[in-house]
């Protein structure tokens, strides 16, 4: 390629880098100063209290190791809204396809065993416990996808629908089936996994384990499928114009299905590395909350997986960091969630950003989502 | 008519900026009591601009507008309508699924005490609207039932509805905007009867269009727009065409393609038999069969709604076939999918280019190979080959004269022409037995028509099978070799097109058998 | 309302309630059994009545609103905190209280309704996302507040949750009485008193489940019969036709969205100060998104979204009754009687109805679609 054409395509590259942060660094710091307005209103003080989220968050090897622990599933989850957002869909099943994929990521790693009479090697067990994971989040995100395709129901209602039937089936295995029968047990949870079925730590003495490097792993894979591959141009095709990608002969139904089937075992797989790296087991209502951030951080993110990585450190921050902040300043936890709430209202009306600081409102409008016409 | 006839409006000094492009500048314009007065001009012109700006849907940057000697201001429609300004627009202001009572009344609701109280929570009286409505249709005689929701009328019907309503409305000035666009040239003829109805009983018109010859029939002035000015003023009995065109255009335009008489071989397109269901499951396409040959156009000519847009799904594999038979180059392609017809030997450019031909966000490059994306060289293993889109985008940005700063800004940069002729690039560089270009010049300048034209004719030349479909019955005479009438989902003549005249067309479009 | 989903509803409502009376006629008569299920859907039904009422203003104005379940979350909490304010701060009897807790939650709906209403009428937000910013919103500041009001130690009520002044009180339609007079005269078999029974507990109900039923035949006349309404529904089909004919497109959207939030907010009273005396985080538990199935069932019309919300107050009743009747069930069918199982129904009637082979429907034509001249 000659050196004009490389010019030209950088020069385009750099200005949607440019605009792609922009306007989320703004929202950000909106929301931080509003968040602060509303701290100091119920009468705390605001400073302190961003200081004991920063110091939570970043302060000490420790903090900084379980910042990623949070970001883990946070990356994958909110990979899998980008990339249904990328096919034009809205997957907010996030919730339930993470806990389906945690329960059988469980029920594989301590079942496995029991089942085979003896402890199958590490390489075949994890992969099966991930894959399994992986493989429910699929089915579950695909079921919604192929009724949006197929039917026309739209997902966004289906998706919410199926978040309300995991959680009760997950709640079920957890207290009946699947319950840890361990006599001093009376919380509902499953029994530890396996060794073999467990992903290993980076360090020995800090929590952050292997899953971290899985997801950055994810956010490539994902940004190679999405831009690389013919099936990304397809995925994409269908995103952006549903109409011109069935003209130009994609199988826009099949591709609708795909994608969400995708985003869910991206979903799938958060809860499974959650279940094999950290916990060890999975426990009922620890990934709750999960599938909303996961949106927000896709939408900071600009669907893109380097934003959608480095918005869900943001929010892993922001929630390692918040215990400390209560701790120190009595200001409850949930205020993290205010301001995440008023992240996602700035990034998603980011003409009221633009309007607070005069910037221009420069390429497209992305259409995300559409009514429940189409 | 008398020069000394009263003025009615006036819009003096009229400027309007839209992003990029000066839409009205310093537009002067006037109309005399019950006079036609045609604003004339192409498309992007800033005839609907200006007609928006005096109906008070937009707000003009600059100017006045005077309406029976006073200045008015206008910030709404409702100003205009208060004034007795009434408008049709192109695209009918009409809800489908309201009956024509709740349409006409709609804005203007009479409630039970026969005064119009503003009232929110008043009952709506739809008896006593009715028994207006049906008054009003009576009197000029335009035969429609108050009562029949809109989306069934023909469009024919809907636009007597539209006039309707702004006669119930009191307008004594009426604007009507490319109100030919979707008629006849029998229905247009009942239109202009319709007009000349209307001036008798006093009422002034702004009659806007593009198409000469209707402007030489119906106006008694013309006023002439080109790139948001007004370029010059005509009387009908002292112009024609040519001098229009000219005025309309700014340089001297030849009507006609240039093209050799067609030599046609084999049959690359048969269709036998074929019936079709349109989007409500109604038959829109009823035992249709038609030929065509390679080297030659056969253009489909009829009034929209007539089961073209139907038919080129159809044939696209856009739209499942009921029963009947479609051969392509030999192979039966009546069940296959759109990527296996293409694949066999189709280019298709598509009616709606914004919605159906390109992907907007997308880059000029990926729009170039929408579909072809999944072929050598642009994609091996699976994965896209960054080096051949680019060199294929830079070709045909070249070869077809896309007027693009640059093969990576979005399609949605481009002008409504030039994106049109990256669909055309993309379509006809392929290498295909059969092009169906379904109004493929819709809304474009007279330069960019000129060049798809000659593009279309250059496959034809080159053995390719050429169907277009229009609505335009100007476009179909000067492209076709072979024309064939559709008329409620069937072909009810196919004629050498340069055997016919248009009014013989014009009689077929509007369901007059041939004999 | 077509014939075939019409049919369709009252098929599942005579399942729901024949599986109760299946259960339970041994231990109480059928009809009683009928009564209180009847009653008891209606009730229930309450929250998905209002939020679909909700939902028809907003969308057939144009403007989607998955927003609702967040505007009930929060004006449940909203409308609860202002309960125990006027209770415990400034000392307001039980009844004033609980009425200026509804107030507060109606204007809670309405308010959360204009935020949306900004952002995907004037910012011309995403108005999916839209509506997800408002749900999540609701959720991290009622949780956020709830904590800080009730567990702070140096909160103004020290760390202690107060008691709530209560809950509505029934208000009893005098049907029984009426049917008993009926008996009395007619010469009075037990059947003919136990009917009256049955059917007064029907119009025993809490004023916010009345008042919802008036509100469906009160916006079905509005929407269909008068001017507000056919204004309403040109601005969701075709606002440019709207504007042509001087209707201010941007107002009409926004004072029906508005009005659908306080349908929303009486929803969310119906939760803390109808239902229970208390609020917990996430309690409205996908009620919102429910309504919006019953909405798009329904059609859009108020009539049909209420047929429809009362399928899914049905199958919440049945989940209720069958606990009176745990004794006559089978050890070996109590699987089914569970929350897991029962609890599952509405959420799988509301995936198969969106597949729509119960009938098609159809929005409003610029449904979701912001509006630029």
């Amino acid at each position: 390629m000659s050196n004009s054409e490389n010019n030209e395509r950088w020069k385009s590259a750099l200005k949607a880098v440019k605009d792609a942060i922009l306007v989320p660094t703004l929202a950000i710091i909106t929301a931080v100063i509003v968040g602060g307005l509303v701290i100091a209103v119920v009468g705390g003080d605001p400073f302190a209290a961003y200081a004991g989220l920063f110091q939570g968050a970043f302060g000490s090897v420790k903090a900084i190791s379980e910042t990623g622990v949070w970001a883990t599933p946070y990356i994958f989850a909110g990979l899998a809204v980008a990339l249904a957002f990328k096919g034009g869909l809205f997957n907010i099943g996030g919730e339930g396809q993470l806990a389906l994929g945690a329960t059988t990521s469980a029920l594989v790693g301590y079942g496995l065993p029991l089942w085979l009479g003896y402890e199958p090697p590490m390489y075949i067990h994890l992969t099966l416990a991930l894959g399994a994971g992986a493989l429910v989040g699929f089915i579950w995100g695909a079921i919604p996808g192929a009724l949006k395709a197929y039917t026309g129901a739209h997902e966004v209602i289906n998706t919410i629908m199926m978040n309300y039937i995991a959680l009760n089936v997950v709640s079920f295995l957890m207290n009946g089936p699947m319950k840890d029968h361990n006599p001093l047990n009376v919380i509902a949870r499953t029994p530890l996994i396996a060794e073999g079925a467990r992903i290993a730590p980076i360090f020995s003495g800090l929590r952050i384990h292997w899953g971290f490097g899985l997801a950055l792993l994810a956010a490539f894979i994902v940004w190679w499928l999405l831009w690389k591959t013919t099936l990304g141009f397809e995925i994409r095709t269908v995103g952006a114009n549903p109409d011109a990608a069935k003209y130009a002969g994609i199988n826009v139904k099949k591709i609708m299905t795909l994608t969400m089937g995708l985003s869910g075992m991206l979903a799938g797989l958060a809860g499974s590395i959650e279940v094999t790296g950290l916990n060890y087991r999975h426990e009922l209502g620890f990934s709750s909350g999960y599938g909303f951030d996961a949106i927000a951080i896709a939408l900071l993110g600009k669907n893109h997986p380097v934003g959608v990585v480095l918005a869900a450190i943001l929010f892993a921050a922001m929630r390692n960091g918040a215990t400390r902040m209560q701790f120190l300043t009595q200001i409850p936890v949930d205020i993290i969630s205010v301001i995440q709430a008023l992240i996602l209202l700035f990034v998603a009306a980011d003409s009221i950003v633009r309007y607070i600081y005069r910037i221009k409102q420069s390429g497209e409008k992305v259409v995300l989502t559409r009514g429940w016409g189409g | 008519m008398a020069d000394n006839t009263k003025i009615v409006l006036e819009a003096k000094g009229i400027t309007k900026q839209f992003p990029g492009v000066l839409a009205n500048d310093n537009v002067n314009f006037n109309l005399r009591e019950g006079e036609v007065h045609a604003l004339l001009g192409e498309n992007g012109a800033g005839k609907s601009t200006l007609m928006n700006i005096l109906y008070g849907l937009y707000k003009a940057d600059g100017g006045e507008v005077i309406v029976n000697g006073q200045p008015i201001s206008l910030h709404s429609p409702k100003d205009a309508i208060v004034h007795g300004i009434g408008m049709v627009h192109q695209h009918f202001m009409l809800i489908p699924v309201f009956s024509v009572t709740e349409n006409i009344m709609l804005g203007s609701e009479t409630d039970h005490r026969k005064n119009p109280t503003e009232a929110p929570l008043a009952k709506l009286d739809r008896e006593e609207v009715s028994r207006l409505v049906q008054a009003l249709s009576d009197k000029y005689g335009f035969n429609i039932d108050p009562s029949s929701l809109v989306g069934d009328l023909p469009v024919g019907v809907q636009q007597r509805v539209e006039i309707v309503k702004a006669l119930y409305r009191h307008a004594s000035i009426l604007i009507l905007d490319e109100p030919t666009a979707v008629l006849t040239p029998q229905e247009a003829d009942d239109l202009f009867n319709i007009i000349r109805e209307l001036k008798k009983q006093g009422v002034s018109i702004i009659f806007i269009t593009h198409k000469l010859r209707e402007v030489l029939a119906i106006a008694d002035r013309i006023t002439v727009m080109r790139g948001g000015k007004v370029v010059g003023s005509a009387i009908p009995s002292e112009s024609d065409e040519h001098q229009l065109a000219t005025m309309m255009v700014g340089r001297e335009v030849i009507l006609k393609v240039d093209k050799e008489p067609a030599k046609p071989t084999d049959v690359v397109l048969s269709v036998k038999n074929l019936r079709v269901l349109d989007q409500r499951d109604l038959v829109a396409i009823k035992d249709l069969s038609l030929e065509v040959k390679a080297g030659e156009i056969l253009g489909v000519a009829g009034v929209q709604g007539n089961g073209q847009t139907e038919l080129a799904e159809a044939l696209t594999g856009l739209r499942k076939i009921e029963s009947g038979t479609v051969t392509l180059s030999g192979e039966d392609v009546t069940h296959s999918t759109p990527r296996h017809i293409t694949n066999t030997g189709l280019a298709h450019i598509p009616e709606d280019r914004q919605k159906h031909g390109l992907v907007l966000g997308y880059t000029v490059a990926d729009n170039m190979i929408l579909c072809d994306y999944f072929k050598f060289p642009f994609s091996q293993n699976a994965m896209l080959q960054q080096k051949a889109i680019d060199v294929n985008a830079r070709k045909l940005i070249e070869d077809f004269d896309v007027r693009t700063p640059s093969p990576y800004v979005s399609a949605s940069k481009l002008s409504g022409g030039n994106q049109q002729k990256v669909i055309v690039a993309r379509e006809l560089s392929r290498q295909v037995d059969l092009v169906i270009a379904s109004q493929p010049t819709r809304g474009l300048d007279v330069g960019s028509i000129e060049y798809i034209h000659n593009q279309i004719v250059k496959m034809r030349d080159r053995g390719v099978a050429v169907l277009v479909i229009s609505a335009e019955l100007d476009e179909i005479l000067a492209l076709s070799d072979r024309i064939a009438v559709m008329y409620r989902g069937e072909v009810v003549a196919v004629v050498e097109s340069k055997t016919v005249s248009k009014e013989q067309l014009g009689l077929w479009m509007a369901g007059g058998k041939p004999d | 309302m077509d014939w075939k989903r019409f049919s369709f509803i009252a098929f599942i409502i005579a399942i729901l309630f024949g599986t109760v009376v299946l259960v339970g006629y041994t231990s109480e008569p059928w009809i009683l059994i009928v009564g209180s299920m009847m009653a008891t859907t209606i009730a229930v039904a309450t929250p998905l009545t209002l939020g679909a009422l909700s939902g028809v203003f907003c969308e057939r104005s144009g403007v989607v609103n998955i927003g609702i379940e967040g505007m009930m979350l929060a004006s449940a909490f909203f409308g609860w905190l202002g309960s125990i304010y006027m209770n415990t701060i400034f000392g307001f009897g039980a009844m004033p209280s609980l009425l200026v807790g509804v107030l507060i939650a109606i204007l809670t709906g309405g308010l959360f309704a204009l935020l949306h209403a900004a952002l995907s009428i004037t910012y011309k937000v995403d108005q999916i996302i839209g509506g997800t910013v408002i749900n999540i919103l609701a959720v991290g500041i009622t949780g956020f507040l709830n904590r800080q009001l009730f567990f702070d130690k140096n909160s103004i009520f020290q760390g202690n949750v107060p008691h709530a002044p209560g809950v509505l009180p029934v208000i009893v339609i005098p049907v029984k009485q009426g049917i008993e007079w009926i008996c009395s005269l007619t010469g009075g078999t037990e059947g003919c008193y136990v009917t009256a029974n049955a059917f007064g507990k029907v119009f025993e109900q809490k004023p916010i489940a009345i008042f919802a039923v008036i509100f469906v035949f009160v916006a079905n006349y509005v929407i269909f019969n008068t001017r507000w309404g056919l204004r309403m529904r040109a601005v969701g089909e075709h606002p440019k036709a709207a504007d042509t004919v001087g209707i201010n497109v941007i107002r009409t959207r926004y004072l029906n969205v508005v009005i659908g939030g306080f349908f929303a907010g009486l929803a969310g009273a119906y939760f803390t100060l109808e239902s229970v005396p208390s609020f917990e985080p996430l309690m409205t538990n996908g009620r919102g998104f429910i309504s919006l199935a019953a909405m798009i069932f329904g059609n859009w019309t108020p009539i049909g979204a209420w047929a429809a919300s009362l399928v899914f107050g049905a199958s919440q009743a049945l989940q209720i009754n069958l606990q009176f009747f745990r004794t006559s069930i089978p050890p070996e069918w109590s699987f089914f009687q569970n929350s897991y199982a029962v609890g599952q129904i509405p959420y799988i009637l509301t995936m198969i109805i969106l597949t729509g082979i119960i009938g098609k429907t159809s929005a409003p034509a610029a449904d979701g679609q912001p509006y630029e001249k």
